[in-house]
């Protein structure tokens, strides 16, 4: 029987080199493993990138799809966890009708009670800014709505672990492990 | 003004396989095509299997004045190119090297480099593309080929900028033959063949991401010695891990002193001797029956460099339930992979084997041992006397085999292809030298005998190479014929020709209700085809010939192409039924 998939969130940590996204991607692609969201940008060290991918998946193969990923020549170590072990966040932007604004301030407290905020008012459209989780981006979403949404487009996840040894404490123990 | 550079500009010598090659460490003003041809030079690369084409022409052009130090030999479609390489590498245990221009060459590679990433051989690829400036654009014969065989490589890399060039072909050496070998491929463009550069090379053996090889966790050996000296029953699983880091003494060492019954996969085969009198026999679909029944009933098996491939295990679920499993393996992603582990050793074969010798306690398992002998007079009964038996009208494979293996008392080097002769030649070949098994295991790749005994026979030319095939693979890759003929390749070929792809007409039989679809071959006529080739031929029609043919085919100091025509309705049995437990193998 196959055990009910999980959501994780999974931290590569990678040369910044070209093609190994599509390597790490397709660890995920050839097992029919959908990625929901994927973000990638250089860590506080220079030349490492950090990859955030979330992809729901059975909890007894998440640790093999890891292994995969840190079998990538230049993956320097990858991690998944749960969502009870990282702080995570999204960010939603709404592009809204400058006239859902005007003559009402039911948009204004909507914007007020999710603690959103508005980065652009342009002549025909303003644009609404969000940070949070996804189902805190959604509820605002569904709320806009009958507003008249004219484009909504939601990132990625980031997320920071939760325990705190750096990445480069596991490589130093790597190598120490290694055989030259 | 020119700043000198540290290394010396003399030629450097480079003890290589125990030949003396002399490689330029620098040299300025050279081409990028030169520099590759330098840089595989450093790298104590002799020998190249490839083929030209547009977008590698300056590497050739290049290649014209090195012809001396580097052999190219000219394959004739670039499958067999990646084919010989790997024959190549596995006698040789370095890489071996193969080229291809840009396009529907590279594409010719991939079928290669699928079959050495899955049976892990090393091997380099370099690929020809178009120029930097024409990249995306569908130039002519321009093809993504690092996103094609990306997933299907250990690492690969595209140059475009000449300067690129030695710490690409470093890095791909290294990649390629540490750890868990493979295949690796550099795509180089054209213009960073032609672009000129002050060339200086320096080999790699580090790379910050890269973890190869770790060390010995010496408390987890404990923990395997302890399990191996309180076994009553233990089982040895011997895999190609072990002749890829060249552990074969240490494993024997190992077995000897425990007492522990040694059993082969497909490619671990030739790292014991067949009469070592731990050996056991063959795992698997088509391996013999002891081994197979008894790994559910052994109660600590130790798995060496091997990966429980399903062929090996049949049903996971149902496999060795009830044993304490102890596993050796370089390869962190293949633990607990397929099947959970008791104890993980998770570094090189040899390392590891002599880490566990000293503590083992010296033991032996008669009883035990005496029950794989009984599983083979069992398998002697229901198969082999049966396969040996001269009682049909044509020749079996299996009788083919047998005469081979006598005749040459296991000495040979034995490629094989995909399918029943492949089974056969595995079951009834007992190897009795080391490295001395070549076949595709992971990717069944028919085809692969012919072109990969070459690189074999190229690699070994001091060892007798037989070439087995079935009728169906010879005619995948058949025009490597010419290959032999150019270069006075001295490789034996025997077609063991039933007019029929064997396996897929068996599986017919057994789960499809003998419905034999799209089985049935028509075949030219091979004695003209060999002869057309200048390969003196030989077709044996009736058992009494065959005694002859083999004499002139072993005896034969050139090539030689043995045809013979074996009986068309043939099983190779036992089998494990896919999807059945190893321990409901069919005898019949």
């Amino acid at each position: 029987m196959e055990l009910e998939q999980v959501r994780y969130t999974i931290s590569v940590f990678t040369e910044n080199k070209i093609g190994l996204m599509h390597r790490i991607v397709t660890i995920f692609t050839r097992r029919k493993i959908n990625i929901e969201s994927l973000t990638v940008s250089e860590t506080e060290n220079h030349g490492v990138s950090r990859f955030t991918i979330t992809a729901f998946v059975a909890p007894d193969r998440i640790s093999q799809i890891v292994k995969q990923i840190e079998k990538q020549v230049e993956v320097l170590k990858a991690f998944y966890y749960d969502d009870s072990k990282i702080v995570y966040q999204e960010l939603a932007l709404y592009k809204m009708p400058r006239q859902a604004f005007v003559g009402s301030d039911v948009v204004e407290k909507i914007i007020r009670q999710n603690h959103a905020w508005v980065l652009a008012i342009e002549d025909e459209f303003v644009v609404i800014e969000k940070t949070g989780h996804e189902e805190e981006t959604q509820h605002l979403f569904e709320e806009l709505k009958p507003y008249g949404i004219l484009s909504f487009v939601r990132s990625g996840r980031v997320a920071i672990a939760k325990p705190m040894k750096r990445v480069m404490t596991h490589l130093k123990e790597l190598e120490e492990m290694a055989v030259n | 003004m020119k700043t000198p550079l540290p290394m010396p500009s003399q030629p450097e010598t480079l003890i290589a396989n125990g030949k003396e090659a002399h490689y330029l460490v620098e040299k300025d003003n050279v081409t990028g095509a030169e520099a590759l041809i330098l840089a595989l030079l450093a790298e104590g690369v002799d020998t190249v299997f490839g083929y030209p084409g547009g977008a590698i022409m300056p590497v050739y052009d290049a290649l014209y004045d090195y012809q001396d130090q580097l052999k190219h030999y000219l394959v004739r479609h670039e499958q067999g190119a990646a084919h010989a390489a790997q024959g190549y590498a596995r006698v040789q245990k370095r890489a071996g090297v193969c080229m291809a221009t840009s396009g529907p060459g590279a594409t010719n590679l991939i079928t290669g480099i699928a079959d050495a990433m899955i049976d892990s051989t090393p091997i380099v690829c370099i690929t020809g593309q178009v120029g930097k400036h024409l990249l995306g654009t569908d130039a002519f014969q321009e093809t993504d080929v690092v996103s094609i065989s990306l997933p299907v490589t250990k690492w690969n890399f595209q140059v475009t900028r000449a300067s690129e060039i030695p710490e690409a072909i470093a890095k791909a050496f290294y990649i390629a033959q540490s750890g868990r070998p493979g295949p690796v491929l550099i795509d180089i463009t054209k213009n960073a063949q032609v672009e000129k550069f002050n060339f200086k090379y320096q080999k790699i053996n580090k790379i910050r991401s890269y973890f190869p090889k770790r060390k010995v966790d010496l408390a987890a050996v404990d923990r395997a010695a302890e399990l191996l000296n309180q076994a009553q029953r233990p089982l040895m699983l011997v895999g190609q891990g072990v002749l890829l880091s060249q552990a074969q003494a240490e494993l024997k060492q190992v077995a000897e002193r425990a007492g522990i019954p040694m059993a082969s996969t497909l490619l671990g085969l030739s790292a014991v001797e067949a009469n070592h009198p731990l050996y056991v026999g063959y795992l698997g679909m088509h391996g013999n029956y002891g081994p197979n029944v008894l790994t559910n009933q052994c109660d600590v098996l130790l798995a060496v460099g091997m990966r429980f491939d399903d062929r090996v295990t049949g049903d996971v679920k149902r496999y060795a339930p009830q044993a304490k499993v102890i596993h050796i393996e370089i390869d962190p992603a293949e633990i607990d992979k397929i099947i959970k582990t008791t104890v993980a050793l998770n570094s090189d074969a040899k390392e590891t084997l002599q880490a566990l010798l000293p503590r083992l306690a010296a033991r032996q398992h008669p009883d035990w041992l005496a029950r794989f002998k009984e599983c083979d007079r069992t398998e002697y009964d229901k198969v082999l006397s049966k396969d040996f038996a001269p009682t049909t009208e044509k020749v079996k494979m299996a009788e083919v085999i047998k005469r081979l293996n006598e005749l040459t008392q296991g000495t040979a080097i034995v490629a094989t292809d995909v399918g029943q002769h492949q089974m056969t030649t595995t079951r009834y070949y007992h190897f009795t030298q080391t490295d001395s098994n070549i076949t595709s295991g992971g990717l069944g790749t028919m085809g692969f005998c012919l072109p990969a005994a070459i690189g074999a026979k190229i690699g070994r030319p001091d060892r007798q190479v037989l070439a087995i095939i079935g009728d169906g693979g010879f005619q995948m890759t058949l025009q490597e014929l010419g290959v032999i003929m150019q270069y006075h390749v001295a490789v034996k070929v025997i077609v063991l020709n039933n007019n029929f792809l064997g396996m897929v007409r068996q599986w017919q039989q057994l789960f499809f209700d003998r419905r034999y679809s799209s089985v049935d071959m028509t075949n030219p006529d091979f004695i003209k085809l060999a002869e057309a080739y200048s390969i003196p031929a030989r077709r044996v029609q009736h058992r009494e010939e065959l005694e002859g043919a083999l004499h002139d085919l072993l005896a034969s100091p050139t090539a030689f192409f043995l045809e013979v025509m074996v009986e068309k309705e043939e099983n190779v049995f036992p089998m494990v039924p896919a999807g059945a437990a190893v321990a409901d193998i069919r005898l019949e």
